[in-house]
């Protein structure tokens, strides 16, 4: 078995002790990646791809973002199941920092067109994560058809969100029928990913829309410092993290009951693309800017508490007699508390896509979030924001999507969706 | 070593007082009769051929148009792979075809208005054939391509001279028609076209992509003149140098023998060229007529695959079951844009209706860049 120029990298780099050596390559890394890891240490390293969950969700996020929503093209049911099949075993692949397919980017002959892109050859696997996600209209097209015969399959919690006061979403930017997040610490090799995913599936998906972000704006594991937001405040200090596990399983993984049984130990995404009206916030006042969020700017102690992980407290009462964390602010409207015990484990990037030809940023917050039923978490979290959310003056919410994405594959013999499909 | 497959294609252009006088010929079974010619009657709605089931051997038809619209006439062996046209035949005319047909099922088509998959009818030729080794099949794949290259370029010479007559008499509502169907015959095989780099873009160059110091010349600068300004009063020299550098590219182009590689590439390249100057509007972008280019790109391509079929089916069979998808989706997306015997403009298709086109180039697109290899291995 060769061992391919991507790979030869990550042994060196990464250094995988005992194995480097061994001459059986490929597969000594696969199997030795198989068996559920601690997280990955160096931001260069293989997250693994096989286990009980799909990988890119309670793994430390990473700093880098490409998602991506396809349209099914293709009628035939067969077309589908294979490339999804083909999309598992390049998945598994370039997550451990090989090449998308088994002849790789420059080992080809001159006269074909090599099966790998090549942008990531001496790249390390960058944390590469690759999560999948099937959406509604996977299952019934717009005029309600029963596309691949597995309509009775879909889960009750994938029904469509519904429309949220001040929403100003773009169709075309919004929904679709498949998504991947690949997630990685070099922008390059998460881009790499989803190139070659949408090359393999020609024919068969088209690309509906994507988006690129960076600066991850929540931390899903202790380890993690809390990153900030392009408003420039701490995001994501009350999260759902890694180390939660009794919360995870409440929150976070879809489990026997819930609903079809294809989607035991898997989780529901919402993706939202929220425009921020970065230049008028810029002008806003640092009291007002902390008041709107409920935080201190600086440490991202929430108002009249000292620490960044304190405890949310309500009843703490300002100079002035009234609550020092405003009823409308936001990490109060956003609470657990406040919500029915809802919690969401959020994962999403900050965006910039150049300037809107007004001379102001394109940019704000692609918005992501991981939960047991999207209906019992985001919606009546999303509805309270909505209405009442003072920072609603500076952000729009621009697309919308959800995606049922489900358990992890759990070694090479299966594949994403065979559950679905079989 | 002369191939089994190889077939010999003779045209000869009869005038129309000719043809009326040769009375028995328009008997639908006059060819019946052995070693004469198979009548071919090709109205707007029909296409009778005299004769369905025929030996192995040289088999010669006689194509009569009766119907009002310029005809063309096809026998298509599996996967339409052309043994033999005759294109461009008018109204009241009759043309000869002679083409050599080893035993095997074939299909016949007339195609009135010059467009679509024509009226078929099934052709039978009885007899022993033996299949070709791979190489035979592969050198068959050069022979056969410069035969669709030869008739292409027959055509591509008389609609240039026609439409170059028309913007020199100043007729610019017969220019502006001709414009697209000459390009069709160019379009369809660029790939020989662009082996001559100087020549390309003096004939196809676009406004942008002409370099400092060269004047802007050839079909878009005519088309400019023709959509935009307006004014063909002072085009009739550039419509004369069109027609100068037309006739060189095509002597060159019947002079070149194209690889089997080449073939394969070429058919890639033609889509290439689809998806990024038709699909955008890029490439007439004053008479928008792009899409006659994107499906003369389209069945260009098709031809160049279909020369190597038969080596494609020794080899990759999946492959080929894949391509004839394919090609079957691009027409399919590409025929709801039909406006009568052309195409809609590029400005009436909407957003979703171009981006369900750019799907079905890619999706073919990626298995016909896969042919080279097969070609090479």
């Amino acid at each position: 078995m060769n061992i391919t120029r991507r790979q030869a990298m990550t042994i060196a780099s990464v250094g995988v002790a005992g194995i480097a050596g061994a001459a059986a390559g490929a597969s000594a890394v696969l199997a030795a990646d198989s068996e559920p890891a601690a997280p990955v240490s160096a931001a260069s390293g293989a997250v693994p791809f096989y286990g009980h969950n799909q990988a890119g969700i309670i793994t430390p996020a990473q700093d880098r973002l490409h998602f991506v929503a396809f349209d099914v093209i293709t009628k035939d049911r067969d077309r589908l199941v294979t490339m999804l099949q083909d999309w598992t075993a390049a998945a598994a692949r370039m997550t451990q920092g090989q090449d998308a397919g088994a002849i790789g980017a420059v080992d080809g002959i001159p006269e074909a067109p090599p099966d790998d892109t090549g942008e990531a050859l001496d790249l390390p696997p960058a944390g590469l994560t690759l999560t999948i996600g099937f959406g509604p209209t996977l299952f019934r097209d717009a005029t309600g058809a029963d596309r691949f015969g597995i309509a009775a399959k879909r889960p009750p919690a994938l029904a469509d969100l519904p429309k949220f006061p001040g929403d100003a979403l773009q169709p075309e930017i919004s929904g679709g029928d498949l998504c991947v997040q690949a997630c990685a610490n070099d922008p390059q090799v998460a881009v790499h990913a989803i190139r070659n995913l949408a090359r393999i599936g020609m024919g068969v998906v088209s690309v509906r829309w994507s988006q690129l972000g960076f600066g991850r704006t929540s931390s899903t594991s202790r380890d993690q410092a809390t990153p900030r937001n392009l408003f420039g405040f701490k995001d994501g200090t009350a999260n759902l993290k890694a180390e939660d596990t009794a919360l995870l399983d409440e929150h976070l993984w879809a489990r026997a009951g819930d609903g079809p049984s294809w989607m035991d130990g898997g989780s529901y995404l919402v993706a939202r693309k929220i425009r921020m009206v970065i230049e008028t916030w810029d002008r806003t006042s640092l009291g007002e800017q902390e008041e709107i969020v409920g935080r201190t700017k600086g440490s991202g102690a929430p108002l009249g508490q000292q620490k960044e992980f304190d405890e949310l407290d309500f009843t703490i009462k300002g100079a002035d007699g009234e609550p020092a964390i405003a009823d409308v602010a936001h990490v109060k409207l956003a609470h657990h508390s406040q919500n029915g015990g809802a919690r969401m484990l959020r994962r999403g990037y900050n965006f910039v896509d150049g300037s809107d030809g007004l001379g102001r940023l394109n940019a704000g917050l692609f918005f992501i979030s991981f939960q047991r039923d999207a209906h019992k978490q985001f919606v009546p979290i999303q509805l309270q924001l909505a209405r009442h959310d003072v920072m609603n003056e500076y952000i729009r919410h621009v697309s919308s999507a959800l995606f049922a994405c489900p358990p992890g594959v759990p070694d090479a013999g299966d594949y994403w969706g065979r559950a679905l499909f079989s | 070593m002369r191939s089994r497959y190889l077939a010999t294609v003779a045209v000869a252009l009869l005038a129309g007082g000719l043809a009326a006088c040769s009375g028995s010929d328009d008997q639908a079974d006059a060819g019946a009769a052995k070693g004469g010619p198979i009548t071919v009657n090709a109205s707007d709605t029909g296409c009778e051929v005299g004769l369905t089931d025929v030996d192995a051997g040289t088999v010669q038809f006689k194509v009569t148009n009766k119907g009002g619209k310029v005809t063309e006439f096809y026998v298509y062996a599996a996967g339409d792979r052309v043994m033999g046209e005759v294109e461009n035949i008018a109204p009241g005319l009759s043309r000869d075809l002679h083409v050599e047909l080893p035993a095997g099922t074939y299909e016949t088509a007339c195609k009135p208005g010059m467009i679509g998959k024509g009226i078929r009818g099934p052709l039978k030729v009885n007899g022993s054939a033996a299949p070709l080794t791979e190489d035979a099949a592969l050198k068959d794949a050069t022979t056969s391509y410069s035969r669709y290259v030869k008739s292409q370029t027959d055509a591509l010479l008389q609609k240039t001279q026609e439409f170059v007559d028309a913007v020199k008499a100043g007729d610019v509502a017969k220019a502006k028609g001709l414009y697209p169907v000459a390009r069709t015959y160019w379009e369809r095989i660029e790939p020989v076209a662009e082996i001559f780099g100087d020549l390309d873009p003096k004939i196809d160059g676009r406004e942008e992509v002409i370099e400092e110091g060269m004047p802007f010349t050839g079909f878009h600068a005519i088309e400019r003149d023709l959509w935009q300004k307006n004014d063909i009063s002072n085009s009739g020299p550039m419509a004369d140098e069109l027609m100068v550098n037309i006739k060189e590219i095509v002597a060159k182009a019947n002079a070149e023998q194209l690889s089997p590689l080449q073939l394969a590439n070429g058919a890639k390249e033609l889509l290439d060229e689809v998806a990024t100057g038709k699909i955008t509007g890029e490439e007439d972008r004053y008479s928008h007529t792009d899409l006659w280019d994107f499906n003369a790109n389209v069945e260009g391509s098709k031809a160049a695959i279909s020369a190597l079929r038969p080596a494609l089916e020794q080899r990759n069979a999946d492959l080929v079951k894949q391509l004839d998808t394919e090609f079957a989706n691009v027409d399919t997306a590409l025929s709801k844009h039909r406006a009568g015997d052309g195409w809609k403009l590029h400005t009436e298709l909407a957003q979703p209706e171009l981006k369900e086109l750019s799907d079905a180039i890619n999706a073919l697109a990626e298995p016909i860049s896969k042919v080279a290899a097969v070609v090479a291995g």
